[in-house]
Parts: structure tokens; sequence; C-alpha cells
């Protein structure tokens, strides 16, 4: 069961970084009435998936993608989504301070009692560690008392070893239908992977299953640093 | 995008050259590489908007071809790995190389205009 919040705050940087492990546990705070705000930082302008044969270009990919991102929003039935205008690969280089300003303002706008973004180096691409980073200053600098929840989703190769089981696990089987067409939504990157799922999970694979019925955030450790 | 004709290419880059220009070069292996595998040295770079002026400008070889642009005395522009391109509906060149699973591993983009 998870746990009902007032207002939920998504904060990753490329469209489809909510698809595959958050796409399930957004909409389902959506039906259970909860609102929830998605700010996606860039448009993923640097994705190398541009078909094959290629039906895109490096110049027409952020049209294709912002598009996608409309179309997942509207699967998971997300009415407040925020495209905040950075570069794909870039978001390390912005200044560190303007960037934890921008998630302040999210958070003061939004007033969540949950945040979710990334779980800060374990989070693979280095513009998911600037994000996780900037969110993780932008909840610490908040007064204990008030600060909302804040969930990561880790999935480096050393996240086990080093992080441990995730201290939150929710069930999406409910709204996994709804996870699948966010990740249809992102087509045009999430092609071949859809294509190899969907076999998975017409044989049954627990794998494929767990992957799509389950969604795994840890909750951040403010001991870890990042003030 | 459609698998490159080294003269038609030839004859688009001739049409940028001697003018001032603004230039996307890119190579990457992606931002996953090294988690894949992590044995992968993962290694790129890109440009977006050099503004240069190139006397000549050649594509070379089979595709995956090689573009080599000179930029008078001063010095060079380069990119290995070209199969596709497009002259785009803002009459930007676009080259790019495609994998074989047709990822983009380099690009490198031409246009009388900044790319926004």
């Amino acid at each position: 069961m998870i746990e009902k919040e007032s207002h939920v705050l998504v904060v990753f940087p490329h469209p489809d970084d909510e698809a595959f492990g958050v796409s399930g546990t957004i909409a389902s705070h959506i039906k259970s009435g909860t609102g929830v705000t998605y700010a996606c930082l860039t448009l993923g302008q640097m994705g190398r998936n541009l078909g094959n044969p290629p039906f895109a270009t490096r110049e027409s990919l952020p049209e294709i993608r912002k598009k996608e991102l409309k179309a997942a929003a509207n699967a998971m039935g997300l009415t407040d989504l925020r495209m905040m205008g950075l570069r794909d690969k870039t978001v390390e280089f912005e200044d560190d301070e303007k960037m934890v300003n921008m998630m302040q303002s999210l958070i003061e706008e939004t007033n969540p009692s949950l945040v979710i973004t990334f779980y800060p180096d374990y989070c693979v691409h280095p513009d998911h560690e600037a994000t996780a980073r900037a969110v993780v200053r932008a909840v610490h600098r908040m007064d204990e008392t008030t600060r909302p929840k804040l969930h990561c989703v880790a999935f480096a190769n050393n996240t086990g070893e080093e992080l441990g089981e995730p201290d939150v696990v929710n069930d999406v089987t409910e709204v996994m239908d709804i996870k699948l067409n966010a990740m249809r939504a992102h087509i045009s990157q999430t092609a071949w992977m859809l294509e190899d799922l969907e076999k998975r999970l017409g044989e049954n694979d627990p794998e494929a299953i767990q992957w799509v019925t389950q969604e795994r955030f840890f909750n951040y450790r403010f001991d870890q640093g990042y003030e | 995008m459609e698998p490159v004709k080294i003269e038609a290419v030839q004859e688009l880059i001739n049409r940028f050259a001697n003018k001032e220009v603004y230039i996307h070069l890119e190579t990457t292996n992606g931002s996953y590489a090294s988690h894949f595998d992590e044995k992968f040295f993962n290694a790129g770079a890109f440009i977006r908007n050099a503004k240069v002026e190139y006397e000549l400008g050649k594509i070379i070889g089979d595709p995956p071809s090689r573009v080599g642009l000179k930029l008078g005395s001063l010095g060079w522009i380069y990119a290995q790995g070209i199969t596709h391109y497009e002259l785009d509906d803002q009459g930007r060149l676009l080259m790019a190389g495609h994998d074989h699973q047709g990822k983009l591993a380099v690009s490198l983009q031409i246009s009388d205009t900044p790319f926004e």
C-alpha cells in the first residue's frame, strides 16, 4: 500500500527517466487523488536513439521527445508537467547554486509532502547525479521539521553492495498497464527495450514481472553530505 | 536522414564553404557505456555553435565516411564514421554516424545560423 501524500514533486533530467522506475508510483498517487508535479530538466536532446533506420535527427529529436513526454504525462494522468529548459548532458556544468535555487522554487511553490528524484552517487548518468545533488541540497537546507520525505531511485551497479536493500517498495500491479503505456509513450527511446520486455512478460518471466510491478526507492540519508 | 551518397554530400559541403558557418560536432558512446561494461573507457566530446569559416571541405571513403573541413591556415575540423545525411527544412547540413544498432555515434552539422 502506497502511503497517502498531500502533494508529490518528481524531479528528473530526461524525458523517460520517470517512465521506468516511477511512473507506476506517479499513476498510483494520481489515482488516489494526490496532485503530482513532474519537473523534467532537459528534453533529452543528446539521446543516441534516433531510429534504425533513423527517423529523427540531432535537431528534430528535442521536439519529438517533448511530444513523447507530454504523451507519457497524459498516460499517467499527470497535468502539472514542467519543462525546465536545460540542455541534455550539460546539467552538471550549470551553476550549482542556480540548480539548488531551481529546486527550492519548485518545493516552495508546490509544497510537496514527498519529493522523488535519483540517489546521488548511485544514478550513473552525470545529469542524474547533478539533478539529485541539487534536490538533496535544497531539501537538506530546509528546517528538519518541515522537510518533505525524499525518495531516491538508485541503480548503479554498486547500489546493493553499498546502500543495501531499498527501504520503500511500491506495489504498482494495479497500474501496470499505465506504466507500460508511459514507457510506450517514449517510443523513440524505448522501442528495443519494450520489444524485449513485452516478450518476457508474455513468457511470465518473474524478473520482468517484478520489474514492472514493483518500484523501489531509498530514503535519502542526510548524514551523507551534499549540504 | 538517408544513407550517405558521396557526390551529393560533397556538393552540400561545398555550398557552405568560404563563409561564416556554425558547427555542431559531437562524438558519443552514450552515458551508460561504462555502466553496462565497467571495463569500457567512456570518452566523448561535443561543441555546439562554433563559428568558423572553411575554405575546403571533403567527404572521403565508402560509408562510414570521413569528413574534413580545412579552416584556412588556422586549423581543422574532422569527423569519422559518417553514415547518414540530410539537408533539413532549415537548410542545415546534418551529417551523422549511426552504429550497427542505429545509435548515434558521431554528428557533424553545418548551418548558416546558430543551432538553437
